[in-house]
């Protein structure tokens, strides 16, 4: 999971204070492992460091830091790639995954094109692996099974996710 | 669109009643080439494949066959090219009940006026390529699930189509039996040069496939075409 980027992706909605962040961040994406606020404000720092945010002036208030971030077009270009590349397929990606079409959807991107892209690098794989089983042993086959079935669970969360898009979208805009 | 096509479809529609299926679809596939057709239930991808095999028309659209128009044709001309140039495999095998594996396969050659004794002498060839040798003169009833489609297969290449069409080949049989399945429809299909369309909802019967496309909402997404599958 890329803190980073889902705090940029964050960023791009509106300009927002760690706090506002972190609170958006642990609602969508945390499931019960919130943020730090020391992640928060560190993160952010290398993001101003980099160029991809700009911090405005201390603002007076309670916490550490009242500042108001803003993304840079160069942090919006990074959100932009980031969201097109498919993540390649390999175990436990369902939390980029999610964070991926929740942030899509929340800033009108084509969350149902990402996906699509997604379905087509993970039957590529599952390609490469049926060739395996084809051409392989016994044991080769019943570990590319391991990873025809894993990818057969994502393309069916990739398919349900696809088919509630409207309802996802409806769910993310109220919150 | 993939240059020197052997089947497409441009800008199809069709609907039932008021209900579109298809909404201006678009489809290319090459010789030899094993396309897989996704999409959820309902989408538009039977329809799709009954267009492309020249079963149904569409309302609107062209549907073109090795340089010729397919949807034009009438009726009879239809039906001769889909005996002479295409093959089918359907989810429950569809065979006739009252003949036996060596009729049912058989079956296409002899309506095509083939000698019976060539009809059968090459029914008995693809059943040995089955591994269906000794099954030849058993009714189809008495068949497995998987013994079923494989009749079926034999059915839809004994005539040396140009294209097979597949509509979810695999979808009443369990894991293995369809992998089974669909590794003798690609592989003898590839053996003889054999286009195969394969609609299918399963994400492993596709990964046997050499490119797919989704279908949703009756329109046709190439992830491949708009390079973001790549």
């Amino acid at each position: 999971m890329s803190v980073p980027l889902a705090l940029l992706g964050l960023l791009e909605r509106e300009p927002s204070h760690g706090y506002d962040l972190k609170r958006d961040y642990d609602t969508f994406f945390g499931r019960g492992k919130p943020l730090p606020f020391g992640q928060v404000y560190s993160t952010l720092g290398r993001l101003a460091r980099d160029g991809k945010v700009t911090a405005g002036q201390s603002e007076p208030g309670d916490g550490p830091d009242r500042k108001r971030y803003a993304i840079t077009p160069v942090g919006k270009d990074e959100v932009e790639a980031w969201l097109a590349e498919p993540v390649a397929a390999e175990p436990y990606l369902h939390t980029v995954l999610f964070t991926k079409v929740v942030l899509a959807l929340m800033l009108g991107r084509d969350a149902s094109g990402y996906l699509d892209a997604q379905r087509a690098t993970h039957i590529r794989r599952m390609r490469e692996l049926t060739e395996i089983k084809r051409s392989g042993n016994l044991v080769d086959a019943l570990l590319a099974d391991h990873g025809l079935f894993r990818l057969e669970a994502d393309l069916r969360w990739i398919d349900v996710t696809q088919a509630r898009l409207g309802a996802l979208a409806a769910a993310v805009r109220d919150r | 669109m993939i240059v020197n096509a052997l089947l497409r479809a441009e800008g199809i529609s069709r609907s039932y009643g008021n209900t579109p299926a298809l909404r201006e679809a678009s489809l290319s596939v090459t010789a030899g080439e094993v396309l897989a057709v996704m999409g959820p239930s309902g989408s538009g991808k039977s329809t799709l494949l009954h267009c492309l095999a020249g079963i149904f028309t569409p309302d609107s659209g062209e549907v073109w066959f090795d340089g010729r128009r397919l949807d034009t044709l009438n009726d009879g001309r239809r039906s001769e090219l889909r005996r002479v140039a295409f093959g089918f495999v359907f989810q429950f095998g569809q065979l006739v009940p009252e003949l036996t594996v060596a009729d049912n396969v058989a079956l296409p050659l002899l309506l095509g006026r083939t000698r019976r004794k060539h009809a059968y002498a090459r029914a008995a060839s693809w059943l040995e390529r089955l591994e269906l040798a000794d099954l030849g003169g058993r009714r189809t009833g008495e068949l497995s699930g998987g013994q079923a489609q494989r009749v079926a297969i034999a059915r839809a290449l004994v005539t040396g189509p140009r294209v097979v069409f597949a509509d979810e080949p695999t979808g009443a049989l369990d894991s293995l039996t369809g992998e089974l399945v669909m590794e003798l429809l690609v592989g003898l299909a590839r053996e003889e040069g054999t286009t195969v369309i394969v609609v299918t909802h399963d994400a492993r019967v596709a990964a046997c496939a050499d490119r797919e496309v989704v279908v949703r909402d009756g329109r046709v997404t190439d992830p491949y075409a708009s390079g973001v599958g790549r």
